[in-house]
């Protein structure tokens, strides 16, 4: 029995700094989506919503937030939250109904208001809190942590300041042509190193911004999708959102430390690695007929491990690729034909799913001016805070 | 009243010549874990919930290293007086022999070109800010590979 369900619906609320709710910017992305399915809401039976923890309780029940903006349907509603991967569990749970036969049609909306600079955290005092005590203990922003992960890969591979801004001029020219982009300039080399240093050795330009932004996807079983004329579908082979498996022993944000390896040992992969490798595992399809890759290039670094974590490339071997053109449109495997977060920024429970409708408009020729010719198959991933991660699997 | 030094948290680190970080070991499966844990034992095929104190190796290595040359939001705490310029400071993810990875800044006058990964450090105690106590002590990592610090001003032009 196949597990696949289709994507007939993608739609986005352009990312930015809009000033309005994100309520708005929610139901414009699934109102887009359901009209490009071609499906009325009316006929949405689970609503799916990404919860947003920065807009009150309005954000903490986003799914049923949504259904009542569009207007009450009657549909059955859930509500998910895993940090940066909210987007791709919220797809699962509607998947997982659709499987069981017990859902024809399902709407899955992520939104987010963001604030701007670091990301703090909430107000108070809370001692037994990592993601408090990494900033009043060592000042450890997020940043920093990119940064450490950038440092390992010029000390052990050799890469340059010069290859991460690399990673930004090529994201950047991706995302001229894509509307729903908030950054639409090329960005130089030179304008990249001269940026102020935030976290060494990172600069202001290697490191994404947060946003305001909505994705919206409509799943529907692939019968579904027949009877409504759509003979082949997108369709989503794999979600994974596997937990770490101890000891996780890569330092994550925003912990102060690892598990220990001493007892149980080195486990075969790290968490990153796991991930895509459960998505392959569960989709029957490997590294090798990937079309292209969209990524959380957090920084312009992370860009070059998500390439390895993904098994596009050997350990090390990002940088090569890069300087090749390889992951430039045009070249052998595409990563972030939509611009990435570097030409988005970050809008949390949106991002994931941005990343499913991007590699839906890859997969049906319609990413105008950045397209990535023949594309049959497109991954994602991601990871967020506490074990949290997920890579979507996608392909025609 | 007299001011003291007093760690900046409870339990995490002893002070004195010798200083450590105390992390918690499983009576069960002896994983050792930091900071210390009063729950429940992470190793998934154990159920400890026993757990005794236990000083971990003062030194390791360099996994990776940055610095914060923007002031970070609070809850950090400015360490420089009112009108003063921020100083930036360095910060080491530090491999055990105990298996685990610590982050820690790095002692104070220290940067990332003293550093590099695979490096050895110390564990030492420094004041990481100062309040109504007195000075509110943290442990931070010492570069033992690299040459004597030279004072802002005072560097070589050679």
């Amino acid at each position: 029995m196949s597990n696949d369900v289709a994507v007939l619906g993608v739609g986005m609320h352009p990312w930015g700094k809009w000033g309005k709710n994100f309520v708005t910017y929610g139901v414009h992305a699934a109102r887009a989506a359901l009209a490009d399915a071609d499906i009325p809401w009316t006929d949405v039976d689970l609503i799916v919503g990404g919860e947003t923890v920065r807009n009150g309780y309005g954000g903490y029940v986003a799914g049923a937030t949504f259904a009542q903006a569009l207007g009450w349907n009657g549909a059955r509603v859930a509500t998910s939250y895993a940090a940066c991967a909210t987007g791709a569990q919220a797809l699962d749970t509607a998947r997982a109904r659709i499987l069981a036969g017990l859902c024809d049609v399902a709407l899955v909306v992520g939104s987010d208001t963001t604030p701007k600079g670091f990301l703090a955290p909430n107000a108070g005092e809370r001692w037994d809190d990592p993601d408090w005590l990494r900033f009043r203990l060592l000042g450890m922003t997020n940043p920093a942590y990119f940064a450490l992960y950038a440092r390992r890969r010029m000390d052990l591979y050799g890469a340059t300041q010069a290859d991460f801004a690399q990673v930004k001029v090529k994201n950047a020219k991706h995302g001229l042509a894509n509307p729903n982009a908030r950054y639409r300039k090329e960005v130089s080399v030179a304008d990249v190193l001269g940026s102020a240093v935030v976290s060494d050795p990172l600069h202001l330009l290697d490191i994404c911004a947060t946003s305001d932004g909505a994705a919206a996807v409509v799943l529907t079983s692939v019968d579904y999708a027949r009877k409504h004329g759509i003979a082949a579908p997108v369709r989503v082979k794999a979600v994974s959102t596997v937990t770490p498996t101890f000891p996780n022993t890569v330092m994550d944000m925003p912990n102060l430390s690892t598990d220990s390896s001493a007892v149980a040992g080195v486990p075969e992969r790290t968490f990153k690695e796991s991930i895509a490798h459960a998505a392959y595992e569960e989709a029957g399809i490997g590294p090798e007929d990937v079309s292209l890759a969209e990524v959380y290039d957090l920084s312009t670094a992370l860009e070059l491990d998500w390439i390895e974590d993904l098994a596009l490339c050997k350990r090390g071997e990002a940088e090569a690729l890069l300087r090749a053109g390889d992951t430039t449109i045009g070249g052998r495997i595409p990563v972030n034909p939509s611009g990435g977060l570097a030409c988005f920024g970050e809008a949390v429970p949106a991002q994931a799913l941005a990343q499913v409708c991007e590699v839906t408009w890859q997969l049906r020729g319609q990413a105008t001016g950045r397209q990535v010719e023949g594309a049959r198959v497109g991954i994602t991933a991601n990871q967020g805070l506490f074990g949290h991660g997920s890579s979507v699997l996608l392909s025609v | 009243m007299t001011q003291t030094s007093t760690p900046a948290i409870e339990g995490w680190f002893t002070t004195g010549d010798e200083p450590a970080l105390i992390g918690s070991r499983c009576t069960a499966c002896t994983t050792v874990f930091f900071p210390r844990t009063a729950g429940f034992c992470g190793n998934p095929a154990c159920s400890g919930e026993e757990f005794e104190d236990v000083e971990l190796s003062r030194r390791g290595r360099i996994w990776s290293y940055t610095d914060a040359q923007y002031q970070p939001p609070p809850p950090y705490v400015p360490t420089h007086a009112e009108g003063e310029a921020y100083v930036p400071f360095a910060l080491a993810a530090v491999e055990l022999a105990e298996g685990i990875t610590v982050l820690g800044q790095v002692a104070a006058g220290y940067g990332v070109d003293d550093l590099r990964v695979g490096d050895e450090v110390e564990m030492v105690v420094e004041t990481l800010y100062a309040d109504e106590t007195g000075d509110r002590l943290i442990w931070r990592w010492l570069p033992l590979n690299s040459g004597p610090v030279v004072e802002l001003g005072q560097e070589s032009d050679a």
